[in-house]
């Protein structure tokens, strides 16, 4: 790292270096991430949009798509209804949690809507 | 055979995945010492490379073959603004004062240095964030000034420039 622009304060390097030491994640944090990457791995990129957990989570967010829904009107909503029920028909043929299968469902739903309100 | 489509779905993923196993702790280094704690360190690193997913395809086509550590780290730069941005509305305790040592160091660190490790490190907390966070690139991630040039969005010269600042007002701070 000799192109630090720094090379006056060495010591201070020496010092940097061991106060801002690598910081190994936590395991449980490694799998967590590794089985929600293999999750939307699966998914058509054209729902990752809806795939803002904290997001989706709150909600004061739910307003947006929930709107569209209703301004798209019965045909668009019945559209939402089918799209999910399609996707929920191959959710079935998969193993997974009831909260997984919770979240997905509920991401359908905000997709399809947000999809619509486009 | 798979076809086309799904045989590039297949590679992008592969691809993904290598970057993630190679630059996990990149991230999650950066996102710790950015936040000051391993709870938003964790919510951090996941929703960087959630986002990363998003735009991997596109970031790959428009590297040109540079490496995409910077490309990573700068999503989790912008992610941790939007996360103190979101909670600047309400008060929070300082990060600084939650930033504990990393658990990495060893027990000979602990021993010796423990005083004046934390005192860097408070100093470092004490810069613009700018500074803090270059220094966070070179030192936790051992990034060059090309690489941290790329996370930040700017100029390598603009970038050595800001490290060195940094690495000045850090000393005038901690009295080296």
């Amino acid at each position: 790292m000799s192109d630090a622009g720094a090379s006056h304060h060495p010591d201070l390097e020496t010092l940097l270096r061991r106060a801002l030491a690598p910081i190994e994640p936590p395991a449980d944090l490694t799998d967590r991430l590794e089985a929600r990457l293999q999750t939307i791995t699966e998914l058509a990129a054209d729902e990752l949009e809806a795939w803002e957990l904290s997001a989706m989570r709150d909600p004061r967010n739910w307003a947006r798509p929930a709107a569209a829904v209703v301004v798209g009107g019965a045909a668009g909503a019945a559209l939402v209804v089918l799209r999910a029920r399609h996707r929920a028909a191959a959710r079935r043929r998969r193993p997974s949690g009831v909260v997984d299968a919770a979240e997905r469902a509920l991401r359908e739903v905000f997709s399809e809507a947000r999809r619509l309100a486009r | 055979m798979p076809d086309a489509p799904t045989a590039d779905k297949a590679r992008l993923d592969r691809e993904f995945t290598e970057l993630y196993r190679a630059h996990l702790r990149d991230v999650y280094s950066y996102s710790y010492y950015r936040v000051g704690n391993h709870h938003d360190a964790e919510d951090l690193t996941t929703q960087t490379f959630l986002q990363a997913y998003r735009h991997f395809e596109r970031a790959q086509r428009e590297s040109h073959g540079r490496p995409l550590r910077p490309w990573l780290i700068r999503i989790a730069h912008n992610l941790a603004a939007n996360l103190y941005r979101d909670r600047s509305r309400k008060p929070q305790s300082a990060i600084d004062d939650s930033m504990p040592l990393p658990a990495i160091h060893t027990t000979e660190d602990l021993v010796e240095g423990r005083d004046e490790l934390a005192r860097i490190l408070d100093g470092v907390q004490q810069l613009p964030d700018d500074r803090r966070e270059a220094l966070i690139m070179r030192f936790a991630l051992g990034m060059d000034n090309r690489e941290i040039a790329r996370a930040l969005g700017r100029t390598d010269g603009a970038t050595k420039v800001l490290i060195h600042r940094a690495i000045r007002q850090l000393q005038e701070i901690v009295g080296t």
